[in-house]
């Protein structure tokens, strides 16, 4: 009720709120480094000479000015390969996650908006889905299909799809029965413009929380299954690959492990803090 | 220990009130120096529309207003002579309930869809009361029954009835332990109006027998002529005209209450045009200087922009809150309806 | 059908099932509304108003009846020319607060049906005609751009009247319009729709629970009982000779903003009793002061006396 209109957008109210929350502030701020750090990893350390390149006199070198995080038993700068290691990690996550979204999305929505048998089936099927651990899906996927990036990707994507499909199918109805989606009924929107353009962009909020919340477990599962040996093959740096290759060492050289352990449990954490935030930012009832 | 009884001819009493309400982006004054007094026994209409601070008066007056965002600001509120404002949260709990209670507008949400009637009733019974089970119970009965309510139906749960009737067992609830002053807020917005009539009309029994002082917080002039012995209209927070149903209804003068009558449909005439107020109720959170209403006034001058009117009575009770009056002009009948 | 009367509506009828039977929303009612006039149709929360009012207009798909509008009956078109009917037939809601989509600006809202249905396809003159529209409801140009939630009930309710008409349609169902509104907002809105009833030559079906802004509102009145219509007049004449018993003690519940004119209330006994497999009686007799024998053994059909006045009720029958 302002008669100065300033434009209140909803998105500057969340954003406000979301500033208020030092959890997720620190999270964004982290994974900004980390995202930048994934973009500029070849200005910062060019990928034959430092990450590939095995230099045997330089190996197992603790932390020093020259090589602020040690080298590995390849004589491989850690920091090198720990920067270009998060561009990995981070595309793998995001894709598995664009795919998890967009069938798990499109199926959630119809299920929601059409209900009766085509809910029922589609749901029964997530529910079947969902049973399965989420590692042990994607272990059971690579495995059928071959270790590779691009099987990794489908695999946690897949893994993926059906909680997707839950979150959107539950903020569908939400959204359904409200008296604009029958506004536009009246005004003689078809089926497919209703959901597009009236159902599915007020059911973001749920989605954004859960989409950082499952790039979280999809990171993890990345370090997972390359750490079982399942996912990039060597010598990609990918930090789960890290792990398992410094565990031999992890006596004397505990660095090689904890460093990329500890990334990828910071990386985790800050991507839990800023969706709680996130979600608590989008929460109506706050306002 | 024997309490005082109050001498004070009030039932309750508030000066000066001020509740504002803060969050990131503003701060708004929901009550702006409000003043409201009820005689023992009487009820008193305290009208308005959204945004004018009638459910903050009420929920001041219970102390349940959130905090955060809320908070009470100053002003004071005397129950039967006793400050509420300073009262701690326990001392509180004694209050409600048992000197006070309050009724909201949506039955459905006002019970517990889990418990049965009886259990919702004997709460507050024995919260107040020291009385052994078997006698809650009776009084739990008595209640019903007192607000038609056949008392066999007490170990039903909510669902079971009907929109009206579930809003008469809140106000069983709410008058179990007889307490001086009963808070109607809009009880009967959310019925229909045969129903409502027929809560109207238990509220009424029920007042007169107890003789219980109530506050009837609405936006309908009818329920008002209806149920109030006295009307105070509030607008943006404060309390712009004040008198008996007589004073209000039939010599009103300030322009907000003339423009609140004016925009009812006429029932003699149904080709003549509704004059609605134009503009609307200012933000609380950018009260304009001077009289909050001057911008949609039809009669405000200069001075409506820059100065706060004072009160000026026309008899004992009835005042107003408005520059076009001084004291010796306002019982001439300027503006007719 | 006489060629001043935009729609007629016959027999409509419309249950739901429930585990209990089969609950009666719309039971076979029937009414004609001339060319520019208003009907307005009152009556209690699950009288079956506003099912009736989406059901002729196919937001909801009545089981049976007809509704001729147009020389067309709207009940035998399929989804596909029913869809594009809809230029004709609009429906303004109850609440302002979620008949608008959150997401979309004001103009976005209002421009929707015209993008939809493709009738000015060219962007500037469907802007300009976004802009003429808030001039006609009263909506500043400055809003343009803003969204739902920066505004109050009465503007918001105004996008939806501005969005019912971009159109041009010639019917349009109100569904308790005002409802949600304070009494100074209300008076605004009821004006303006008014105006542009006026200004269009609109056709209105007001659906309302509140009597006092039928009356003022409308130039027939149908009173709605437990899905079926009860009685119907001309507002005048309803207001002055009320017939049916329920029409009588609705009238008497109103509050009247006065001290003078006190009448004599009769407070209705009894709740609603169940639309559930209603059965062949008259579904008021459980609260009516009035029953007698016959109430409980047969139904009364809606029959019409003098003055335009039709009332379903024992009490009257024959005269």
């Amino acid at each position: 009720m302002r008669d100065q209109y300033e434009k209140y957008s909803q998105y500057r109210l969340v954003v406000l709120r979301l500033r208020r929350n030092k959890g997720a502030v620190i999270g964004f701020i982290f994974l900004c480094l980390l995202v930048a750090s994934a973009i500029f990893a070849d200005f910062l350390f060019d990928y034959e000479a430092e990450v590939i390149a095995q230099n045997i006199s330089q190996r197992l070198l603790h932390p020093s000015f020259q090589h602020p995080l040690g080298t590995d038993e390849f004589g491989r700068d850690l920091l090198a390969r720990i920067v270009h290691g998060s561009r990995i990690s981070l595309l793998v996550a995001s894709l598995a996650i664009v795919l998890a979204v967009s069938f798990g999305g499109t199926l959630g929505a119809i299920a929601g908006f059409y209900g009766g048998l085509v809910d029922n089936v589609i749901m029964r099927i997530t529910d079947v889905l969902l049973s399965i651990p989420m590692t042990m899906f994607a272990i059971v996927i690579v495995a059928a299909l071959g270790a590779s990036t691009r099987n990794l990707v489908l695999a946690i994507g897949a893994a993926s799809v059906p909680i997707f499909a839950r979150i959107v199918r539950g903020a569908v109805l939400t959204v359904r029965d409200v008296e604009y989606v029958e506004a536009a009924r009246a005004i003689g929107a078809k089926n497919s413009t209703i959901i597009v353009h009236h159902i599915l962009p007020n059911c973001l909020a749920p989605i954004i929380v859960q989409v950082t919340l499952r790039m979280a477990s999809a990171i993890y599962n990345t370090a997972a299954l390359s750490f079982l040996g399942m996912g990039v093959s060597p010598p990609s740096p990918e930090w789960g690959a890290l792990l398992a290759s410094g565990r031999n060492y992890i006596r004397n050289y505990s660095y090689l492990s904890v460093i990329p352990g500890v990334l990828i449990m910071l990386t985790i954490l800050s991507l839990n803090m800023l969706g709680d935030g996130l979600r608590d930012a989008l929460d109506p009832r706050l306002k | 220990m024997m309490r005082e009884r109050s001498q004070s001819k009030y039932a309750l009493e508030i000066r000066d009130l001020a509740v504002e309400y803060r969050t990131i982006e503003w701060t708004a004054r929901a009550l702006n120096g409000l003043d409201l007094s009820i005689e023992k026994g009487k009820t008193l209409g305290l009208v308005g529309e959204t945004g004018a601070g009638k459910t903050t008066a009420g929920l001041s007056i219970m102390g349940l207003i959130p905090n955060p965002p809320g908070r009470i600001a100053s002003g004071s509120i005397l129950l039967e002579g006793e400050e509420l404002l300073t009262k701690t949260e326990r001392e509180y709990r004694k209050i409600r309930g048992k000197k006070v209670s309050m009724i909201f507008q949506d039955p459905m949400s006002s019970l517990n869809p889990v418990l049965t009637i009886e259990d919702q009733l004997t709460e507050v019974i024995e919260t107040h009361e020291h009385l052994s089970n078997r006698e809650c119970r009776k009084k739990a009965e008595q209640m019903l029954e007192l607000v038609g309510i056949p008392a066999d139906r007490i170990t039903e749960y909510p669902h079971q009835f009907s929109g009206g009737m579930k809003q008469r067992v809140v106000i069983a609830i709410a008058l179990a332990c007889t307490p001086a002053l009963l808070i109607a807020d809009e009880p009967t917005t959310a019925l229909d109006v045969t129903i409502q009539a027929q809560v109207l009309e238990t509220m009424k029994n029920l007042k007169n027998m107890y003789s219980m002082s109530m506050l009837m917080i609405t936006h309908d002039l009818g329920i008002v002529a209806d149920v109030c012995d006295s009307v105070s209209v509030i607008y943006a927070g404060r309390v712009v005209e004040h008198g008996s149903l007589e004073d209000v209804f039939d010599h009103t003068r300030h322009p907000y209450t003339i423009g609140l009558f004016n925009s009812l449909p006429n029932m003699k005439d149904r080709t003549m045009k509704l004059k609605p107020i134009k503009g609307l109720m200012p933000d609380p959170g950018n009260l304009p200087r001077g009289c909050t209403f001057a911008e949609r006034c039809d009669y405000a001058q200069g001075m409506c922009r820059e100065v706060y009117p004072e009160k000026i009575y026309r008899n004992k009770e009835h005042y107003v809150r408005c520059h076009l009056y001084l004291s010796k002009t306002i019982e001439s009948e300027m503006w007719n309806r | 059908m006489n060629t001043n009367t935009l729609i007629e509506v016959r027999d409509l009828t419309k249950y739901f099932k429930t585990k209990k039977g089969m609950l009666h929303a719309v039971d076979h009612v029937s009414f004609s509304i001339g060319k520019g006039k208003t009907l307005g149709v009152v009556g209690e929360s699950g009288c079956g108003k506003s099912t009736t009012g989406r059901a002729i207009i196919r937001l909801i798909e009545p089981d049976s009846g007809e509704v001729w509008f147009d020389g067309v009956d709207l009940l035998s078109l399929n989804q596909e020319e029913i869809r594009k009917k809809r230029t004709e037939l609009q429906m303004i809601f109850q609440d302002p607060f979620s008949s608008l989509n959150p997401r979309k600006t004001i103009s976005e809202t209002i421009e929707e049906p015209m993008r939809l249905h493709n009738l000015v396809p060219d962007k500037k003159e469907r802007q300009l005609k976004v802009a003429r529209l808030m001039d006609t409801v009263g909506l500043a140009r400055r809003l343009y751009n803003t969204y739902p939630h920066e505004l109050d009930g009465g503007r918001r309710q105004r996008i939806g009247i501005a969005r019912a008409l971009s159109m041009n349609p010639k019917f349009v169902v109100c569904d308790e319009p005002v409802s949600a509104l304070d009494v100074s907002i209300q008076a605004q809105i009821l004006n303006l729709m008014k105006e542009v009833q006026e200004q269009l030559g609109l056709t209105y079906l007001f659906i309302t629970h509140d009597l006092s802004v039928v009356y003022h509102f409308s130039d027939d009145i149908a009173v709605m009982y437990l899905g079926q219509i009860i009685e119907k007049a001309p507002s005048d004449e309803l207001f002055a000779r009320p017939m049916h018993p329920y029409t009588r003690a609705l009238l008497l519940a109103i509050p009247v903003p006065s001290i003078h004119d006190r009448k004599e209330r009769v407070i209705m006994k009894g709740e609603l009793s169940s639309p559930i497999n209603p059965g062949q009686v008259c579904r008021f007799a459980s609260r009516c002061a009035y029953v007698f024998d016959r109430c409980t053994r047969e139904a009364p059909l809606l029959q019409a006396k003098d003055n335009n006045h039709e009332v379903a009720c024992f009490l009257y029958k024959g005269e």
